[in-house]
């Protein structure tokens, strides 16, 4: 067992955990924030994605031992996050979920592309959401969310 | 899809890392940000006894220029790379190759080093370096080495790195203004590993690379001999005969696309 030291969505936590433990098994089973989902377990379909020290990444393919020290937001921690604020409602708006596991994945993403990218294209967005599947609505009530967000962000 | 047992180890210094690979019971393996080693060992295909992470190791972060060379530490991440921080006409051809490495969320994590010494045939950089040129530098016990991409990895997933050493850097060359550069993949969706890759750069001397091949990307000198006298484009077809000299192993359609992704390169270098 290992120690681990890190802040997730601004609360300090202390544990001890097995090094094969990934971080997403461990902010869901350990710290019961279950809004982060978990699909390939291999970095490819994006429903894991949560920020680390404000950076998008891969839950499933980062072992717990190594946030050791990092900030994690996870889809619970946006409350007060306006881009996210902004992101919700216009999925709501565009039909940009159906079933819902992907979304979590997909916001976190999609803030992502808004906040550094903020002159991106239809072309551009669409590139940049290769790495998160979805597999109901398809993505064009995803992809006119994040434009109407860029739009809303630039006017 | 859960890693098997392992045992971690943080360590905060090079030395620290070298001294955990030198006392190691067992498979021993490096992991700076572990965006190709944690999915292999979720699938299992990787079972190391020993994790040595020097995703906090100072020093390996640096992108520094000198004298006609460009030093990058290996724990530099894609991202990085692709936001800028290599300058020139080196970074601008970095640029473009990091930004079609997975997806941003894996960019973060994913660094230069890592992806060089874990030398996945369809990984962009051991291709995108073997064509630029210069190579890496190895740190071990009795200090450092430098050995040139040219023959650095030998086979799928096998370089020139001993057991007991850590590749610290990447050393390229700075490509001057009138360099040119066209790099091609061909893939089925962005982000995705590699069908076939070709890389193209025309420096102090013209280097053309077939990559995403089974085993290690190769040099093609017959390209490289026609770009020297001139030439600004490559037919498929005569793309076909010159992979074929060296033969690679593909079949049909693996020859068509490796022939396909070379012609194009050579396209893009002179568009």
């Amino acid at each position: 067992m290992t120690e681990l030291t890190l802040k997730i969505n601004g609360e300090d936590v202390t544990a001890n955990v097995e090094p094969r433990l990934s971080l997403a098994d461990f902010i869901r089973d350990h710290r019961r924030l279950t809004g982060t989902h978990l699909g390939c377990e291999h970095g490819v379909c994006g429903a894991c994605t949560v920020l680390m020290n404000g950076e998008p990444i891969r839950s499933c393919i980062t072992f717990a031992v190594v946030a050791d020290g990092t900030e994690i937001t996870t889809i619970e921690g946006f409350d007060d996050d306006e881009p996210m604020a902004q992101m919700r409602q216009a999925f709501h708006e565009n039909h940009a979920l159906q079933c819902g596991y992907c979304t979590p994945g997909m916001l976190v993403a999609a803030r992502d592309i808004v906040t550094r990218l903020p002159d991106a294209d239809e072309a551009r967005v669409r590139l940049e959401l290769a790495g998160n599947l979805c597999r109901c609505t398809g993505y064009v009530g995803i992809v006119n969310a994040i434009l109407e967000v860029l739009e809303k962000r630039r006017s | 899809m859960k890693s098997a047992k392992f045992d971690h180890q943080r360590t905060s210094s090079l030395e620290d890392a070298l001294a955990a690979l030198g006392g190691a019971d067992g498979e021993a393996r490096i992991m700076g940000g572990g965006q190709s080693l944690g999915p292999m060992m979720n699938l299992r295909l990787a079972q190391p006894d020993l994790l040595i992470d020097i995703s906090r190791v100072s020093g390996l972060d640096g992108v520094e220029e000198t004298a006609g060379t460009i030093r990058i530490g290996a724990r530099v991440t894609h991202a990085r790379i692709e936001d800028g921080e290599v300058p020139g006409v080196t970074g601008a051809y970095m640029r473009t190759v990091a930004s079609g490495i997975s997806y941003r969320s894996v960019r973060n994590r994913g660094t230069i080093g890592g992806s060089v010494a874990h030398a996945d045939p369809s990984a962009d950089w051991p291709s995108a370096l073997l064509a630029l040129g210069g190579g890496v530098v190895i740190a071990g016990q009795d200090g450092e080495r430098r050995t040139s991409f040219d023959g650095f990895q030998t086979g799928p997933f096998a370089t020139g790195i001993g057991y007991q050493e850590i590749l610290t850097g990447v050393e390229l060359p700075t490509l001057g203004a009138d360099a040119k550069w066209g790099y091609y993949k061909v893939n089925r969706k962005p982000g995705e590993f590699a069908d076939a890759i070709g890389a193209i750069v025309i420096g102090a001397e013209p280097r053309a690379v077939c990559g995403a091949t089974e085993s290690a990307p190769f040099r093609v000198p017959a390209i490289e001999e026609k770009l020297a006298g001139g030439v600004t484009e490559l037919s498929i077809s005569d793309a076909r005969d010159m992979i074929s000299a060296h033969d690679p192993g593909f079949d049909d359609y693996e020859l068509q696309i490796h022939a396909v992704a070379l012609s194009r390169a050579v396209g893009r270098a002179f568009a």
